[in-house]
């Protein structure tokens, strides 16, 4: 599941064509909507855009991962792609963990890019580069776990655009807030924030999708 | 999906059977929701009372704490909505009971209701208290998420997919959303937790009179919703009962209908 998926998108190249400049176009247009140049006094100072990357960084993944997911769903829409997949024999639960894992691939390697990209762009520096690669792992393996989930309710029809991010993202809040907080303590190490602890979340937050995925993806899949 | 649904399989709702007949069209009342009704209306009008008139201002907040008098009540109201909409979802997905389904829908809506409820009255209490409308508390931030979460599950219920597969896709969500509540409260806890203490504290001490008027408005919110819950349980009802008759038994009905009461207007 996870390799077919995977080749679909070495072929089409529609994550990498599509989704990855679009992120990178939110990311310039969230420089465009702050200022670069205000001065924030707290325990430091630094500049708005650079204390807020972070939030502005995830935020951008969000989005990215909505349209990562509709198409990892899309790509099984059309000729009853999930009939075919059920008839096969296959078990739900490996259908679900093969889906999540192609979006999370596909997902880490548009961060990557992303991140790279926020970090020219925002120039936040990383003081500790551990916790943000565990954040960055933990907050795509949620995303894409609870995204997958998500998706599957709304896949196959034609209001699915607009239905999953109403579905997914006050879902992904937990999320998002998590991983902006060990972001913030792994680019700043601030005192105030306990990073590791908000990974603690995100990897909690990942098993209890992992676990409910599996469980539920069967009835979903039924004569879907 | 068989078409037999006009026979109740389960042993609700214990009521008669709601099918349609020119004599007795179908409605949603009963004797026992009547005076459920009833009972609503002379609690809320009893919550008014005690609410604007008979119990004291508070000290610091002053009136705006009669707020609080339908605040509360939407609260448990909705958790206790949202809570039955998990409880029914699971219990139609292991029964398959076309009733739970409907319990499930009709206390989401509920739910949703009086969540809206709930961030109204707190914003409003918000101003005079805070100074602002909204505020990133905990509480607030999540209780607008939740908001937001139900609203998605009632899309959901509204898709246009064959029954049963909706059924099973609401009832998923209707589980997992609960799950979501808790999760959501939680995270968004700690996360405020960091920087400011809880705007009310347990030991926040109550006159007797207020405490009697949360009360009285908990007992009428709880009649209201389960009058609402009802009714809302019976319309569904009869709407599935619409949807599985179909058109064509509906154009066949009609086509009867018309011929015999053609002949028996002429005849009279």
């Amino acid at each position: 599941m996870t390799v077919k998926d995977l080749r679909i998108e070495l072929t089409s190249r529609v994550v990498m064509a599509q989704i990855l400049p679009f992120g990178l176009l939110i990311l310039i247009l969230f420089g465009l909507a702050i200022s670069p140049d205000l001065v924030v006094v707290g325990d430091a100072r630094r500049p708005v855009i650079e204390e807020i990357a972070p939030g502005l960084f995830w935020l951008t993944v969000l989005l990215s991962a909505l349209m990562a997911l509709g198409r990892a769903f899309a790509l099984e829409a059309d000729d009853g792609n999930l009939d075919a997949l059920r008839m096969a024999g296959l078990d739900p639960a490996g259908v679900f963990l093969g889906k999540a894992l192609a979006v999370t691939v596909q997902l880490v390697a548009v961060e990557t890019v992303l991140g790279f990209g926020a970090f020219v762009v925002f120039g936040a520096p990383v003081a500790r580069p551990g916790l943000l690669a565990a954040t960055v792992l933990l907050a795509t393996v949620g995303i894409t776990l609870a995204g997958t989930l998500y998706a599957a309710l709304a896949a196959g029809l034609r209001v699915r655009d607009t239905l999953v991010p109403l579905l997914v993202l006050p879902v992904l809040a937990p999320v998002l807030l998590g991983a902006t907080q060990a972001s913030r303590d792994a680019l700043f190490a601030d005192p105030g924030v306990p990073g590791w602890s908000w990974a603690g979340l995100l990897a909690v937050f990942s098993l209890l999708y992992l676990g409910v995925g599996m469980l539920a993806f069967g009835p979903l899949l039924e004569e879907s | 999906m068989s078409t037999t649904a006009a026979e109740p399989t389960g042993a609700e709702p214990g009521d008669k059977p709601l099918v349609a007949s020119a004599v007795n069209p179908p409605h949603t009342g009963s004797v026992a929701t009547r005076r459920l009704g009833v009972a609503a209306i002379v609690l809320l009008a009893l919550t008014l009372l005690f609410g604007l008139v008979l119990s004291p201002p508070e000290v610091s907040q002053r009136d705006a704490v009669r707020l609080m008098y339908l605040h509360l009540p939407s609260i448990a109201v909705t958790y206790l909505a949202f809570l039955t909409t998990a409880v029914g979802s699971a219990l139609y997905l292991r029964k398959g009971s076309v009733y739970w389904d409907l319990v499930a829908g009709a206390a989401a809506e509920i739910g949703v209701l009086f969540c809206s409820f709930v961030l109204v009255t707190g914003s409003l209490w918000g101003k005079p208290t805070w100074g602002v409308y909204w505020q990133w508390d905990a509480r607030l931030t999540s209780t607008t998420v939740l908001f937001v979460m139900y609203l998605g599950y009632l899309a959901v219920r509204r898709l246009e997919l064959p029954p049963e597969v909706r059924s099973r896709r609401a009832a998923v969500l209707g589980i997992v959303s609960f799950g979501n509540v808790i999760i959501v409260h939680y995270s968004v806890k700690w996360w405020r937790g960091l920087h400011q203490g809880q705007t009310f504290g347990a030991d926040t001490k109550m006159d007797g009179l207020m405490l009697f008027t949360v009360f009285l408005g908990l007992m009428s919110f709880l009649v209201l919703a389960a009058w609402l819950l009802i009714h809302r349980f019976r319309v569904s009802w009869l709407a599935r009962e619409v949807e599985q008759v179909g058109l064509a038994q509906a154009l066949a009905e009609r086509r009867a209908e018309t011929d015999a009461t053609g002949l028996v207007g002429r005849s009279r």
